[in-house]
């Protein structure tokens, strides 16, 4: 039997079950208050909001591959495609656009103009370090850890610094062959 | 510059226009960030109380902002003041806002006059969590209890909310209520307005 197309994006975001995404948006907004409350320092927050990302990305690479029906990615390039066009949209709704590739094809910046997570959010002066949706870059290395790729992801632009749009930086550290994990001789 | 960027930066957040409230975000991604919500706070605590009433802190800052996004947005800016119009708010609109439908049922508790109950088959935050044998009665519908909360005190109804498990013949799991007693003053001040 030939292997299922890969789905699209708006396919798969279409026969997903959905929720308001004001509540998606409220409760990040609870997490992230949370945070504040118990670990006070900014610095704190981002890693433990990039931990926790790290957590989901590691269980949402799962159901990813299970509703995209994507075959093995050829190179970076194609891995970042898929996750701003497909990965975005069927978790997220939103569709997010790839661009600054550099020379060697390892570096990109995923641009995201719409984000669902930071509806209402105005960040105060007291918290002017903190990277709001770090989630995010936790969940995107997360999830790209667990298909053998190291990657380090970075905030180029925050709207909520004043930029005009969401960019992060998704570099390629390096491919993690595949280990087998018993011994054969056991 | 003009022509740059598609998105109009607005200086302040309150001007950005509100939205109509229709956009989505797939159930797994509310799952996945409900299971952080809850397993972030089982490393901060040391016993189920304190887990359930960090939950509804959290789902009481929710509810107080979604009482302001409906009724703005909703209600034209109109304040129920009425115990039985809050009580349906809660349950029709709110409920269909946040989890698309409206609450399976309604009712006034039976012994004490102060009582009313939400009732769901199954919570939308619950489907994907299982409560292991050893953290008994804990229930993560705290965090809607703690969203119901937070829309009743900021409309001026301060009341006590609880989540609770409730076996029902004939069906596997649980139904979940949610257990609403209102203050002495909210009943005093509904008996007053006749």
């Amino acid at each position: 039997m030939p292997p299922a197309a890969p789905r699209s994006g708006d396919a798969i975001f279409a026969s997903v079950e959905r929720v308001n995404a004001e509540l998606f948006t409220l409760t990040y907004g609870a997490i992230v208050r949370q945070l504040l409350t118990d670990l006070e320092e900014v610095e704190e927050v981002n890693k433990q909001l990039d931990q926790m990302g790290y957590n989901i990305g590691i269980r949402l690479i799962d159901e990813f591959l299970a509703k995209s029906n994507v075959s093995r990615c050829v190179d970076f390039k194609e891995t970042a495609e898929m996750i701003a066009k497909v990965g975005f949209k069927m978790f997220l709704g939103v569709t997010a656009s790839v661009m600054n590739w550099d020379a060697d094809g390892t570096c990109c910046s995923i641009v995201l103009e719409d984000n669902p997570l930071v509806d209402f959010v105005e960040l105060p002066d007291t918290c002017q370090g903190l990277y709001y949706c770090n989630i995010l870059s936790g969940v995107i290395r997360g999830a790209l850890e667990m298909v053998a790729m190291k990657t380090e992801v970075t905030w180029i632009r925050d709207m909520l610094r004043g930029d005009d749009a969401y960019e992060l930086q998704v570099k390629l550290l390096k491919q993690v062959p595949e280990e087998y994990p018993y011994k054969d001789d056991e | 510059m003009i022509g740059t960027g598609k998105i109009k930066q607005y200086a302040n957040v309150l001007d950005k226009p509100l939205g109509k409230g229709k956009q989505e975000v797939s159930l797994s991604a509310f799952a996945f960030l409900f299971s952080e919500l809850v397993q972030y706070n089982q490393t901060q605590v040391d016993n189920i109380s304190e887990l359930e009433t960090r939950l509804e802190d959290a789902g009481y800052a929710v509810g107080a902002r979604v009482l302001e996004l409906l009724c703005h947005r909703d209600k034209g800016n109109r304040r129920e003041t009425r115990l039985l119009g809050i009580l349906s708010f809660v349950h029709s609109t709110v409920w269909k806002v946040l989890f698309g439908k409206v609450a399976d049922s309604l009712e006034k508790g039976t012994e004490h006059e102060d009582e009313y109950m939400i009732s769901e088959k199954e919570l939308l935050v619950n489907r994907f969590i299982s409560i292991p044998k050893d953290m008994g009665t804990f229930h993560c519908g705290a965090f809607v209890a703690g969203i119901v909360k937070g829309v009743l005190e900021n409309a001026g109804f301060p009341a006590v909310v609880t989540a609770h498990f409730v076996p029902v013949e004939g069906q596997q799991r649980p139904r979940t209520t949610i257990l609403i007693k209102f203050a002495e003053k909210v009943l005093r001040r509904e008996a007053r307005l006749g």
